[in-house]
């Protein structure tokens, strides 16, 4: 894993002192709530509807067992004991009292974390394909590059007062896990024709008010030209990019509205300008990031324990089956932890079960743990023939749920039960479509279904690009439910359609219901899936089961 | 014709603990929606939001509020949104649900 330069261990030591004088001076009255509002902001303090939230950035998702032990001591110590993953890959506190802040950010610091940059409109957090470094189907590591940025971005004079927020995903691996597609710039990790390692460059994709799928602005980007290049995209964005409407300012719609051969001329023209200025990062840097996130020294003994545990634990099998991926390394599995038990928060975990997390990396995970966009946690290196003692122990602490990749594995932003841009609740919409399919023990008869859920138009929640999205809105003060269908976040990106009217909230779960029944109905064979069958057939059976009354309505 | 006025109270969050309070009647702040005091016109809306915003270290973001009255008198939300400020998350009993003692603030 990346360690902390001096230069970086002192930015962040001195980001904590400047803002534990600036909560002194809010305190005592010498700044006013407007001076002191983008400040905390910066430091990823908000003011949501009951309490402060404070958003701490994860890098790329990376987290070792020192951090996670950390966030754990942070939710007992000066928050209610538990912590919610984000569809960033960042961990958000519910409950920090302003005062104990600039505390929680020294603890931080003290295991090379912080909260800079994951508000504002600078460039934000940069994600990364969660498998990263362990995928089967990885051509690279992307977090060298990730970490690159990172460093690049941090504190950029030039671009922390953007026309808008600025979002950066990264993926190594031709399955994109990391929804490059739909982020102001995804890179994908490509070998150009003489097998050199470079980068497609995707821009002016993104969710919210106005959803789209990223353009490809160039095939193939040199790895050395990587640097230059962003700060060319940026450039261009900066100047160009709207400041007089907030709902346009996005560069996906500078990108839309100028068109993606003109945008793209203009972007080469400042990259060639820019590569004046930049050199190719020096070798050191490069090998020392290289370095920084080698794989670790895989223990190959031979075991048929894992092998054994599947024939023996049917419940064991099961989990298997949906919670463990093809590791690189044939020996290892990755073990993707859910978040999601029937029920319970999207993306919760209690200060005791991140304690649990940073144990098993710690013994059986080379130290290493991942946050992932779809608020799960994972364990990218285990030996196989130690997931039978990693489940054991996820049992224990109530974090086996096996359905990862199935319906109840619901991403959902914290919507109006904290949010305070929320229109309407999303968190009991996952937990009661969770219920009524786990009564309904349907399931794996599914199959792989992404059902996504946000609380208002910004899309945190990522519905655009669930099979089935839902967004909460407020209709005449009632909270409404809109569905989208045939979303997808993969390489094969596509924003889901909307079916028509919203359902109340009393309504949309016997919805969901009957759109999974038509799905049943209709597909070809069980291996057909929910996204195949739209694909196939369009949302018409769909629409037919869900607006049913209204047609009878019409015929009568 | 001029829209009939609905009462009002004033509404913010606390400087130090975030949490939802409302004005009284003697310009201090409850953390009960049934302690707030009403305002019956525009004119005691604009004064009661003065009192508030004359407060600046102790609160952010006040603003007015459209209420129902219930049948005790005491103001009610209109809206789901101001319905979930006075009583907290709904996944988890934290907020106020939990934290305010029979005797009040």
């Amino acid at each position: 894993m990346y360690a902390y330069s001096e230069f970086d261990e002192s930015f962040v030591r001195n980001r904590v002192a400047q803002f534990r004088s600036q909560v002194a001076r809010r305190i005592d009255g010498s700044l006013t709530e407007d001076e002191f509002k983008p400040l905390r902001l910066m430091n990823g303090l908000y003011l949501q509807l009951h309490a402060y939230m404070l958003r701490i950035a994860v890098p790329y998702g990376t987290l070792n067992s020192r951090q996670m032990n950390q966030l754990a001591y942070i939710a007992d110590k000066w928050d209610k004991g538990y912590g919610h993953f984000t569809t960033r890959q960042n961990i958000q506190f519910n409950w920090p009292k302003l005062r104990d802040v600039p505390e929680i950010l020294e603890a931080l610091a003290d295991v090379e974390m912080h909260a800079i940059q994951t508000s504002g409109n600078c460039i934000r957090n940069v994600t990364a394909d969660h498998f990263a470094g362990a995928a089967a189907d990885e051509i690279e590591d992307p977090r060298p590059t990730a970490e690159l940025l990172r460093q690049w971005s941090t504190d950029h004079p030039e671009f922390q007062f953007l026309p808008r927020k600025f979002k950066i995903a990264i993926t190594g691996s031709p399955n994109d896990r990391a929804v490059t597609k739909a982020h102001d710039i995804g890179l994908r990790m490509v070998r150009n024709e003489a097998g050199e390692p470079g980068y497609e460059v995707i821009v002016g994709g993104g969710l919210g008010r106005t959803p789209m799928v990223g353009k490809v602005m160039r095939e193939f980007l040199p790895k050395a030209d990587l640097l230059p290049y962003m700060e060319a995209i940026l450039r261009v964005y900066n100047l160009n990019g709207r400041r007089d409407n907030k709902y346009k300012a996005r560069i996906k719609i500078l990108v839309h509205e100028t068109g993606t051969d003109e945008i793209r001329a203009l972007i080469e023209e400042a990259f060639i300008e820019q590569k004046k200025f930049f050199q190719a990062p020096p070798a050191e840097l490069v090998e020392g990031l290289e370095a920084a996130f080698a794989p670790p020294v895989f223990d190959n003994t031979q075991s048929l324990a894992f092998e054994k545990e599947q024939s023996e634990n049917a419940a064991f099998r099961s989990f298997v089956e949906t919670n463990v991926a093809e590791h690189k390394n044939p020996a290892y599995g990755i073990v993707s932890v859910s978040l999601k038990p029937v029920g319970g928060t999207p993306g919760d975990a209690t200060s005791d079960q991140m304690r649990v997390l940073a144990d098993l990396a710690l013994k059986y995970g080379h130290d290493e743990l991942r946050v992932s966009h779809e608020q799960n946690i994972i364990l990218p290196h285990v030996r196989k023939a130690d997931i039978p003692a990693v489940y054991a122990a996820l049992k224990e602490a109530g974090l086996a749920t096996a359905n990862i990749g199935l319906l109840s594995d619901i991403i959902a932003c914290p919507g109006m039960d904290y949010c305070a841009l929320a229109t309407a609740r999303s968190i009991p919409v996952a937990q009661e479509i969770a219920v009524r399919f786990d009564e309904l023990k349907l399931e794996r008869e599914i199959g792989p279904l992404k059902i996504k859920i946000s609380g208002c138009i910004n899309a945190c929640g990522h519905h655009h690009v669930g099979h089935i999205g839902i967004l909460g809105l407020d209709k005449a003060g009632v909270e409404n439910y809109q569905i989208t269908l045939g979303g997808d976040g993969t390489e094969t990106a596509t924003i889901g359609e909307r079916t028509g009217p919203g359902f109340a909230a009393e309504d949309l779960v016997p919805a969901i219901e009957a759109i999974i029944q038509a799905y049943l109905e209709v597909r070809d064979s069980d291996d057909e899936t929910f996204l195949q069958v739209y694909r196939r057939l369009g949302a018409a059976p769909f629409k037919a089961a869900i607006y049913k009354d209204e047609a009878n309505a019409r015929a009568a | 014709m001029a829209r009939k006025f609905v009462p009002q109270i004033i509404t913010a969050n606390d400087l130090f603990e975030g949490d939802v309070i409302y004005l009284k009647a003697d310009g201090t702040w409850s953390r009960e929606i049934a302690k707030a005091h009403i305002a019956n016109s525009p004119e005691q809306v604009e004064t009661m939001l003065d009192i508030a915003n004359g407060q600046p270290g102790s609160i952010v973001g006040a603003y007015a509020m459209q209420i129902e009255i219930n049948e005790d008198g005491t103001p009610a939300p209109n809206h789901f949104r101001e319905e979930f400020r006075t009583r907290g998350p709904s996944n988890y009993f934290h907020g106020k649900q939990a934290d305010i003692k029979q005797t009040g603030a």
